[in-house]
């Protein structure tokens, strides 16, 4: 059997990951497309952590972030789609109409 | 699950994941996407937790990713041009951060107490039944408020998304004025232009 902390080293590097893609990208929907990649490096460490103590509050938890995550990216692309819509670019050093 | 499984399923993971940063098509980005979360939808099964596995490979695959995709089309997005020195800065030291960021969840996952092995798990572990009995008496106020955040998100959506033109027909006060001057000037890019332009 796998230990959990395998699990939990693998969410890090998953979560790191997600991190970068956020820091380094320009392009708007990929940096959401990384959130959800943290999202669900998070959601690996509660699985994992959920069987390890037998529980299945964790895999709860999990179906609330999963929840959450639709919502997240529906308004997100919204936002996205109305600031194309304005500005005609998804690029984010290129909507800096709020930077002084 | 097997530890020649789970490093199989990891490398898969952490090299779709990196697809999803360093491909510079979107549409690429989303397609290592979907492959991290499917592989994932089979940790979690391996895991036992049958339930959430399929879910995730249902919802979050089956729906949300493809709500990405229609938007990454309907956009028409191209590959990204790799930015000036400027953009290489911020490769750089985003890079710097997120390695010192996998050295300190490192540092706390050695030093934090973890179990130290897998429980038996229970009979019907992970099963819809233990699931909805979780879901429906310890977290039934989460439940109805995520169901409000759901509401919301939907109503949100459409509101911001909307057209402005479609916005000001929509209520009669607006629709007496003079429509037609506004709408043409409040739709910098229409759908016609831009199939127009393509062709």
């Amino acid at each position: 059997m796998t230990p959990p902390s395998w699990f939990m080293a693998l969410s890090a590097v998953l979560f790191a990951i997600g991190v970068a893609g956020v820091l380094i990208r320009r392009n708007v929907i990929v940096m959401l497309m990384s959130i959800e990649l943290m999202l669900n490096a998070v959601n690996l460490t509660f699985i994992a952590i959920s069987r390890a103590l037998g529980s299945v509050d964790g895999q709860v938890i999990v179906l609330f972030v999963i929840t959450v995550a639709a919502a997240e990216a529906a308004a997100g692309l919204a936002i996205i789609i109305s600031a194309f819509r304005n500005r005609e670019t998804v690029y984010a050093d290129e909507l800096n109409v709020m930077r002084w | 699950m097997p530890l020649g499984l789970f490093i199989f399923l990891a490398a898969i993971a952490v090299l779709s994941a990196l697809g999803v940063i360093l491909q510079r098509n979107p549409v690429h980005c989303l397609l290592a996407l979907v492959l991290t979360l499917l592989d994932m939808a089979v940790m979690f099964i391996g895991l036992g937790a049958v339930t959430v596995g399929f879910l995730q490979a249902i919802v979050y695959v089956g729906a949300i990713m493809v709500l990405f995709l229609f938007v990454i089309w309907l956009l028409n997005l191209q590959a990204e041009d790799r930015g000036g020195s400027r953009q290489l800065a911020l490769k750089f030291f985003g890079v710097v951060g997120a390695a010192v960021l996998i050295a300190e969840l490192f540092v706390f996952l050695v030093k934090a107490p973890s179990p130290a092995g897998m429980n038996h798990p229970p009979p019907l572990f992970g099963s819809i039944a233990s699931l909805a009995g979780a879901l429906f008496t310890n977290y039934l106020i989460a439940f109805e408020a995520t169901s409000l955040l759901l509401l919301v998100a939907v109503i949100g959506a459409v509101a911001l998304a909307r057209h402005p033109a479609a916005a000001g027909s929509l209520s009669p006060a607006q629709g007496a004025q003079p429509v037609a001057s506004g709408g043409s000037e409040a739709r910098p890019v229409t759908p016609e232009h831009k199939a127009g332009g393509m062709g």
